[in-house]
């Protein structure tokens, strides 16, 4: 098993008092196997991928990933899991601005400390990116720069892609090609893929969906 | 891990050239306005140790007379008793065109460390050669090659760790030349010395320790503290830019952090990046800063030197030696600098929550709460301020009044700054005009560290400029009243003296005697000066409170007029008796000012000087005269005397003037200098905010302005905001000089002036601080203009 969480809760503070966002949410993903989560908005679906990318903790439950219960420990371990064990596709892609792109692809994998150039050179001709390596994250488009963000994920080529509605910021085509290329890569890496969308068109895709509403899996 | 991350942080500045510039020179400017005081600080307390600590007289306690010298007896008794002592004979001489301060010490009893020159030259000298004339005498080089055709002087060798200026002897020697008739100022006790004082063999001895005798770095003191006070004003200003820079830096990358907290950068590690950055870019600046402060301070450097000499008669030379020490602290300094500029940063980062949102909030927005607390904080700063010469007396209190009024003002500025925008809105008419307002009221935020460093350039540039223009005007007039005649001549010897006076009786419409004894005043250095009855006294000296009838009373030989530098030290008002001499005490019948002047001075009647001090020297003479031109020439041609011994009026008031614009030119360079560094403060922040501008411009594009017309908005911006700053600065700089004129001045030297207004400066200082705001938005304007409608347009895309 990939990733097991169980009975996972997450309440919020907000002006208004406490607001529940996730209430007992379980889910388990394969190695090698693409979950689309789906559901309205404030449905708790970032909050659910946030926890499972060890970016916030859960109020209960656990999460294990390939065993490890990642709930536990501090900042610093927290840090480690996602330098090492995670790859993380953003909807706004957080490329950093002042690095170029060919800096940008290695970032993570540099971080872990294991760059690997010939992969990060495949990855690049993978993703269309050969000619665009000495540019600058301002000078792509959005759907340039969200394949730079999936080859960043992949750079380290973790056992887990966790994308956050990675298309929502382009227009269909490009979001179509974008999509293609991050299944492909996966199945390629033999990773699981784990991808929140409010697209049906999307998360049809996928091997697998799951709904929630209302902080509960439909 | 780090390498990557601190790669990723640095590669910010990379592509942000400007905004490291104006980091880097924000931080070095800061550096190098308190390295370059802190330079000429050192190398003016160098000198001072030169001159005192080197002879190391300054480490022994003394025993001296109030009243004035003693008998050279005095030390021979003490020393048959079996007082460890050496006697010490100190005076002004003048050899040709110099001015030298004689120390004599007795090569026998002083310790041989504290002698000049080294020991194997001493022992080389004989004796006879030593103590018989013309004797021995040792002098820096600069002076030995002043003096060296000079005749009467005893054979001078060159000893370089002495003071230009400073010649050191025997003290049978020092005698001889200032014709002390064998009296001695001090005696210095030395190791083994009983304690208290000899009161059954010289009851008239007290006991004085290091601080109560006024050697030049007591005298000086006040100067260095003014200057460290304008390094430290500087440096603050610096920090304003700093602190703007690296918040802005910081804000800039909120989404840089959070991705490198979201791909596994711990947040400690982060912390501990951002912070090897700072250090990194405090060096980088630091190292810049120093150098630089080096290059100010070898400019000013003369400057510095001619006003010590003529405020204090203290000699120090002319050029820059490096030291290390100075070097240290101004790197210290910027890195402290820099570090407590990134504080607040540093702190919002550990924090900040990782799944905060990651968009730049508009920089540096500060709640209505926090602008409340920081006028809060303002208020409280000025209380405390105002609050400080009430409650305590001294040097340290005027400052912290100046502190307290500059930080209070610069902290209240921007409450200020929102009311009077908001009351602009109230007023305004058109949709244009409100939009204009309230977008400004907007800016005050982000801009408001420069504005409070305008503030603070332009506060201290009334309140120096409004102290140093009273001064100039007052001492001005002063020069009108106190140099009453239209000549003063210096006769070469007393038989001239006497030939002189009898030759101008009818040659001249009087002589006025100036004549005087330096004679210790309360424990300090100070002079008698004996004047005769002449209405030109009663209509001119520039009294400043007086009895009912002074004059009568003065020349009835029942009071005495002293100084206002004496009557302060000594709390002595009109009717108190002031003591002269031994046994000689007058009452006070006026106080006259006597600006420029560190010691305390006193006149007497002449009959009754000549009474007190039967050797008086009596060579210089104040000459009226309707032609003194003619006269000059006269008394050139008659008895062959020098120019240098013939001082016309208008010479003579021009040199004081002289000396005196002098005195300010390290003030008003400093003050350009921090007036310079606050432009470059609006600078930095227009052009920083300038990027952050576009969101806020585009929907009045959108709606129908054009962009240049948002470039002319853009430029009256700024000259509002320039203009709202001068209103406040201006009455912070009035009370900041009167705090120098009253309170200041008056601690550190002893005198108060009265405070003029100048408005034609104030006008002109309102000019330069609308050029500077309107170069400052020139580039940001520019920019503004030439913008791309995509660039708008990209506003409204990014909007989702």
């Amino acid at each position: 098993m990939l990733i097991d969480a169980r009975d996972l809760t997450k309440t919020f503070q907000t002006a208004d008092g406490k607001l529940p966002v996730l209430n007992g949410v379980s889910l388990q993903l394969q190695s090698g196997e693409t979950l689309a989560l789906t559901g309205e908005s404030g449905s708790g679906k970032s909050t659910l991928l946030h926890l499972l990318a060890a970016l916030d903790a859960p109020d209960s439950g656990t999460i294990r990933l390939q065993g490890d219960d990642i709930t536990k420990g501090n900042d610093a371990s927290r840090a480690a899991v996602r330098r090492n064990r995670i790859g993380l596709v953003f909807q706004q892609f957080n490329l950093i601005p002042s690095l170029d792109i060919a800096a940008n692809l290695a970032f993570q994998a540099r971080l872990a400390g294991r760059h690997d150039a010939d992969w990060c050179a495949a990855l690049s001709e993978r993703l269309g990116l050969s000619e665009l390596l000495s540019r600058y994250p301002e000078q792509l488009s959005g759907g340039q720069q969200q394949r730079v963000a999936i080859g960043r994920a992949l750079a380290t080529r973790p056992p887990v892609l966790l994308a956050d509605e990675p298309t929502g910021n382009l227009d269909e085509a490009t979001a179509d090609s974008v999509l293609e290329i991050m299944l492909d890569l996966v199945a390629e890496t033999g990773a699981g893929l784990l991808m929140v969308t409010h697209s049906t068109r999307l998360a049809g895709r996928l091997s697998r969906r799951l709904h929630l509403s209302q902080g509960r899996v439909a | 891990m780090r390498r990557a991350a601190l790669a990723a942080l640095i590669s910010h500045w990379r592509r942000q050239p400007l905004q490291f510039f104006t980091l880097i020179a924000g931080l070095a400017l800061a550096t190098a306005l308190w390295s370059a005081v802190q330079a000429i600080n050192s190398e003016a307390r160098r000198s001072y140790a030169a001159a005192e600590g080197m002879l190391g007289l300054g480490s022994y306690e003394t025993l001296a007379d109030p009243a004035g010298r003693m008998p050279l007896e005095t030390f021979a008794e003490l020393r048959r008793a079996g007082w460890p002592i050496s006697p010490v004979l100190e005076g002004r001489a003048q050899f040709g065109d110099q001015r030298i301060e004689l120390l004599g010490l007795d090569f026998i009893s002083a310790p041989q460390a504290n002698l000049p020159g080294n020991p194997q030259l001493r022992e080389a000298l004989s004796p006879t050669e030593i103590f018989l004339p013309p004797g021995i005498a040792f002098v820096a080089p600069d002076t030995l090659r002043a003096l060296h055709d000079i005749d009467g002087l005893p054979r001078l060798i060159a000893d370089t760790s002495l003071p230009p200026g400073r010649l050191v002897t025997d003290i049978a020697v020092a005698d001889r030349l200032l014709e002390a008739g064998g009296e001695i100022d001090r005696l210095i006790l030395l190791e083994g010395a009983p304690n208290g004082v000899p009161s059954a063999l010289a009851p008239e001895l007290q006991r004085f320790d290091r601080q109560s005798q006024g050697e030049i770095s007591r005298l000086t003191d006040s100067f260095h503290l003014n200057l460290t006070a304008f390094g430290l004003l500087s440096f603050a200003v610096g920090l304003f830019i700093v602190h703007g820079t690296i918040g802005l830096a910081f804000e800039q990358r909120r989404s840089v952090f959070r991705t490198l907290r979201a791909l596994g950068l711990p947040l400690r590690n982060l912390l501990a990046l951002l912070l090897a950055e700072i250090l990194l870019l405090a060096l980088l600046a630091g190292g810049l800063g120093i150098a630089l402060g080096y290059l100010i301070a070898a400019a000013l450097l003369p400057d510095v030197a001619a006003t010590l000499r003529g405020l204090y008669g203290a000699s120090i030379p002319g050029s820059l030696a490096f030291d290390p020490t100075w070097a240290a602290s101004g790197l210290g300094v910027a890195l402290i600098g820099a570090l407590v500029a990134a504080a607040h940063g540093l702190n919002a980062i550990r924090k900040m929550p990782l799944l905060a949102s990651a968009r730049p909030r508009a920089w540096a927005v500060a709640s209505t709460r926090s602008l409340r607390r920081q006028a809060l904080a303002g208020l409280a700063l000025l209380v405390a301020g105002i609050a400080a010469p009430i409650l305590a007396d001294g040097l340290l209190a005027g400052f912290a009044l100046m502190g307290g009024l500059l930080l209070g003002a610069a902290l209240l500025l921007p409450l200020m700054l929102g009311a009077a925008l908001s009351a602009g809105a109230a007023l305004a008419r058109g949709p244009v005009a409100q939009w204009f307002w309230a977008d400004t009221r907007q800016q005050v935020p982000g801009l408001s560290l420069a504005l409070m460093s305008l503030l603070l350039a332009l506060a201290t540039n009334v309140g120096v400029s409004t102290m140093v223009s009273s001064f100039r005007l007052t001492f001005t007039g002063w020069l009108d009243q106190r140099l009453v005649s239209q000549l003063y001549v210096t006769a070469p010897s007393e038989a001239d003296g006497e030939r002189l006076r009898a030759w101008l009786e009818t040659r001249a419409d009087a002589v006025l005697p100036i004549w005087k004894v330096d004679s210790p005043l309360y424990g300090a250095p100070g002079e008698i000066y004996g004047i005769v009855d002449h209405q030109v006294y009663r209509s001119h000296w520039p009294l400043l409170a007086s009895s009912d009838t002074p004059w009568e009373d003065f020349y009835a030989g029942r009071g005495a007029l002293i100084n206002e530098q004496l009557a302060y030290r000594e709390d002595l008002s009109p009717g108190d008796p002031v003591t002269l001499g031994p046994g000689w005490t007058l009452p006070v019948s006026a106080i006259y000012s006597d600006y420029g002047n560190p010691a305390g001075q006193a006149i007497v009647h002449l009959p009754l000087l000549q009474e007190h001090h039967h050797e008086l020297p009596r060579l210089r003479h104040g000459i009226l005269t309707k032609d003194p031109e003619g006269l000059a020439r006269a008394l050139h041609e008659e008895f062959g005397l020098p120019r240098a011994n013939l001082i016309d009026n208008d010479s003579l008031k021009a040199t004081s003037l002289q000396i005196f614009e002098r005195t300010f030119t390290v003030t008003g360079a400093l003050n350009v200098l921090t007036l310079s560094v606050a432009g470059f403060a609006i600078l930095t922040a227009l052009l920083t905010l300038s990027s952050m501008r576009l969101p806020q411009l585009a929907p009045p594009w959108a709606l129908g302005l054009t962009r240049a017309q948002l470039a002319r908005l853009e430029t009256l911006r700024s000259l509002a905001l320039a203009t709202l700053t001068f209103a406040l600065a201006l009455p912070t700089g009035l009370m900041l000089a009167w705090s120098l004129l009253a309170v200041v001045n008056v601690e550190a030297f002893g005198w108060r002036l009265p405070m003029f207004l100048f408005p034609a400066q104030w006008l002109w200082l309102l000019a330069l601080s609308l050029i500077a705001a309107l170069l400052a938005a020139y580039l940001p304007v520019r920019r503004l203009a030439r913008t791309d409608p995509s660039q708008f347009l990209k506003v409204f895309a990014d909007e989702r």
